[in-house]
């Protein structure tokens, strides 16, 4: 179209109440962003549900990935091969511990999501960078435990039981780990263009990825070391 | 396509922008105080070494837990338009129940008819 901004006021929303707000947030964003204005916001608005579901039914294929990763470790859990089991290994303290870094987490993920809806991008910013370091404090302590068993010679390669544990912890470390890169890279994002809608869009993903992430975890220390210790 | 068309949040209701925190604020705290909860009693129930029959209750807390993180923290209900989210969510948990399910229904059979020792604890040597 053009850069004429009455173009807003071609959409189906004219006649809905609060419209003279959303064209006016709208036309600031797109005067953030930068970028040509071509668009109306009814089309606006189906590109973004969009984007989210398709993220959603990512999540949903990654929940598969996890249930087969779930079902082999409950298979081998019990095939120590003569190695430690997971009662000798795990230290409940310490993953209670390393739960409690990842629901901090999501929680203040969620305030991260509430500063963004309310506009307030330093206050976005500085709610993800403390789920940044509490989702690193989760990472140091994972690593410090598979660095400990490996060093007493409970590596991957010792039993199918642990060869099942270090897939699915890891995997899920990993998962993690990839989280917090895109955390890093959408703090400095919203520090550089502010909160552009890409940036909210982006952000309202990575939150959906932080919780999903934490909900996973539910199920690795309910079947992984609650299960392996009570047995 | 324009980047600037994929505003998620510029949708909410007129009102509910300015307020945002209000009700929103409340159910992240609930989440957050239920979720709290439900991982502590499990781990005190393991650590003490209290309860009978603890791999059913620690597969309720961890249940239970689950759809508190979905409802409060991913916020999926039964509105129209979370609709589709909902019923992707539910076909994956059919999908999740059939592969774990399943895995384990099969391979327990597959134990007790081919290797009759293995569900004593030495598989092999």
């Amino acid at each position: 179209m053009s850069s004429d901004p009455t173009v807003l006021h071609r959409g189906s929303l004219v006649l809905k109440p609060g419209y003279a707000d959303h064209a006016g947030d709208a036309l600031r964003d797109l005067r953030e962003s930068g970028d040509a204005v071509d668009f109306q916001l009814d089309h606006h608005h189906d590109v973004a549900s969009t984007i989210q579901l398709g993220f959603w039914i990512y999540l949903m294929s990654d929940c598969l990935l996890f249930s087969g990763l779930f079902a082999t470790y409950a298979l081998l859990s019990s095939h120590t091969a003569g190695g430690p089991a997971g009662s000798q290994l795990f230290n409940l303290p310490d993953v209670l511990t390393e739960t409690m870094f990842l629901l901090f987490s999501s929680f203040t993920c969620g305030l991260a999501t509430l500063a963004m809806n309310a506009d307030r991008r330093n206050a976005t910013v500085g709610w993800l960078a403390v789920t940044f370091l509490l989702g690193l404090g989760f990472i140091g302590m994972e690593v410090r435990e598979f660095a400990h068993m490996v060093a007493i010679g409970a590596g991957p390669d010792r039993s199918a039981f642990l060869s099942s544990f270090f897939t699915l912890v890891a995997t899920h470390g990993l998962h993690v780990t990839c989280g917090l890169i895109f955390m890093a890279v959408m703090m400095v994002a919203v520090l550089k263009k502010g909160l552009t809608p890409t940036n909210r869009a982006r952000l309202v993903n990575l939150s959906l990825f932080w919780h999903f992430l934490d909900i996973i975890w539910v199920g690795v220390f309910s079947l992984v070391y609650l299960f392996g210790v009570a047995h | 396509m324009n980047v600037a068309n994929e505003s998620v949040a510029r949708h909410a209701p007129p009102g509910a922008h300015g307020q945002a925190h209000g009700p929103a604020q409340k159910q992240y705290i609930i989440g957050f105080a239920l979720a709290i909860l439900l991982t502590v009693i499990p781990f005190a129930l393991v650590m003490s070494h209290t309860v009978a029959g603890t791999p059913l209750v620690i597969a309720g807390f961890a249940v239970a837990q689950i759809l508190v993180h979905v409802v409060y923290f991913l916020h999926v209900d039964t509105s129209e338009e979370k609709r589709w989210n909902l019923m992707a969510l539910l076909y994956t948990g059919v999908m999740v129940f059939i592969v774990i399910g399943g895995s384990l229904w099969i391979m327990h059979h597959l134990y007790v008819n081919m290797v009759p020792h293995a569900m004593h604890g030495q598989v092999w040597k």
